[in-house]
């Protein structure tokens, strides 16, 4: 659950919480471009640095360490597998060499990168903001309003899985016992209630907005409305920059990778 | 028995529930912990069977701390039976279900199969049994809950808000069923917001309060004292409300049964003509 608290909004304010999460989202959609652009593992470690500022400006590090932390776990099998597969297919039977080494690294690292910038955008968006953008993209209301409240309900949804498996417990289920297969089996017990009560949680919601009078109107109006103010435009104008220099890097010019400049 | 020793738990998200509890349950007790809601009454109860082990200070059962046995061990002497049937149901037939626990234990197929229609005859669900668990009604499934963890007739039982969509029939014969419980030697814990309820089965009460046991003792005494009642946020049962109100004609205050109070009246009454 540790990977989804990463994603999960507090509601305080800062000049990153305040920023248009549409510029916010286009921010994010570059350096995820630019993370899979890149194979070498300077300009990773270099995109990994990025967004440092913008978490700790926002002031919600501790929330982002934990869903890095979460990430953790996923980063070591793909280091493996990158690494072992790499080595099978390129070097085997030699010695695994520097260079594979650094490339397995970097893909960890790409992965890392990706988690990162995503996750500073959920925790510096509200739920609510997120929908006003969507809507204001001109996305259908019902699209929009189906991915706001899905994102509202992962906290619920996560609480209550702990209950259930509480109550599992209680009825001596051991999560951890038995080989890899056994455990697979051992959250069908978990499972079961917890996708059942999502699948009621969501009509009886359909009945509550249906009975409120959902959709009967056409054309909805907002309380708020989206403006884009300096700080919007400048985060919109580096991010273009720092895609245009990332594409130019590219294509015209040759990345070193470490073990080069070490050997150099 | 159950000790709990100046127990102290934070939740993870930093909400510290517990601020130093101490309490003794013995063998054979029927205990009712109240309070308010975000008191600490469920957070304390999870930490009889080991699903939560105390920031600081120590849970006993049976002279072993909880910190030193997984939560299956412990589960097997004390049965807790949560508030939400639908958190606990899965199985494809209410049988299964009850066997579910049992499995778990690792006892025989054939003990199982008689502990099973025990459990069923016990909560009178028997002619459910091999229907799915969520085609019955709420009150069914509670029923099925209750016995899916009686089935393994734990010495310790705990209902975490056992009233709640019950109507009142239902609680009526819950009621006599904790009873009868008790009177076969079981602890009984139940975990509620329930006044009448408590005020029928007379047990001793715990009263909590902003992660403390403010009060303790017999539900008479707790349950008539009007202070102790406002500081738990909760409302005196209303036997008790009208022998409070009555006061003056020089009644006894710490009235909460029916019968008693019926006979209280009748006595005044024939005094008086």
């Amino acid at each position: 659950m540790s990977v989804f608290e990463g994603f999960r909004f507090r509601r305080v304010s800062s000049v990153i919480h305040r920023l248009d999460p549409r510029v916010k989202f286009f921010f994010v959609c570059v350096l995820f471009v630019m993370a899979v652009m890149f194979n070498e593992l300077l300009p990773l470690i270099l995109l990994f640095f990025i967004p440092l500022p913008f978490v700790l400006v926002a002031g919600v590090q501790r929330e982002w360490i934990r869903s890095m932390r979460g990430a953790l776990f996923l980063a070591i099998i793909i280091f493996l597998s990158n690494f072992v597969f790499r080595y099978f297919y390129t070097q085997y039977p030699k010695v695994p060499s520097m260079s594979l080494l650094e490339y397995s690294f970097a893909m960890t690292l790409r992965f890392m990168v990706l988690v990162e910038s995503f996750s500073i955008f959920f925790l510096t968006t509200s739920p609510d903001h997120l929908g006003l953008a969507l809507e204001q993209s001109r996305v259908p209301y019902e699209f929009c309003f189906a991915f706001t409240t899905a994102v509202r309900f992962v906290p619920v949804l996560a609480e209550e899985a702990q209950t259930i498996m509480d109550a599992q417990k209680a009825r001596g289920l051991e999560l951890e016992r038995g080989n890899f297969l056994r455990r697979v089996r051992n959250y069908i017990p978990i499972l079961i209630p917890l996708i059942v009560g999502a699948i009621r949680r969501s009509l009886e919601l359909a009945e509550a907005m249906e009975s409120r009078a959902w959709g009967a109107s056409e054309k909805r109006t907002n309380l708020y409305v989206l403006r884009m103010r300096r700080a919007d435009y400048s985060l919109a104008f580096g991010s273009v920059l720092m895609l245009i220099f990332a594409v130019y890097v590219r294509l015209s010019l040759s990345v070193p990778s470490l073990t080069m400049l070490l050997h150099v | 028995m159950i000790e709990v020793k100046d127990v102290y738990f934070t939740y993870p998200n930093g909400v510290e529930a517990l601020k130093g509890v101490s309490l003794t349950i013995d063998d054979g007790e029927f205990m009712a912990i109240m309070g308010q809601n975000g008191a600490g009454k469920t957070t304390l109860v999870k930490h009889l069977n080991g699903l939560l082990k105390p920031t600081k200070g120590d849970v006993m059962v049976d002279g072993v701390s909880t910190r030193d046995v997984s939560v299956a061990k412990l589960a097997r002497t004390v049965g807790f039976v949560f508030q939400n049937p639908d958190h606990q149901l899965f199985c494809e037939t209410v049988e299964d279900e009850v066997a579910f626990a049992l499995r778990n234990f690792g006892f025989e197929e054939s003990a199982i199969k008689k502990r099973v229609t025990w459990a069923l005859n016990l909560l009178d669900v028997t002619k459910y049994r091999q229907t799915s668990p969520f085609m019955l009604s709420g009150g069914e499934r509670k029923r099925v809950a209750l016995a899916s963890v009686l089935a393994w007739d734990p010495k310790v039982v705990i209902l975490d808000e056992p009233t709640i969509g019950q109507d009142y029939q239902q609680k009526e014969k819950l009621r006599q069923f904790i009873v009868q419980l008790n009177a076969q030697k079981k602890t009984v814990i139940v975990v509620t917001h329930d006044v009448e309820f408590v005020a029928e089965c007379n047990p001793r009460v715990v009263l909590m309060a902003e992660g403390k046991i403010v009060a303790e003792g017999g539900a008479e005494e707790i349950l008539t004292n009007q202070k102790l009642v406002a500081q738990a946020s909760i409302v005196p049962p209303q036997i008790a409300q009208i022998f409070l109100g009555l006061a003056d004609l020089g009644l006894p205050t710490n009235v909460i049964d029916v019968h008693e109070a019926r006979k209280v009246l009748l006595d005044l009454l024939e005094a008086t003509s």
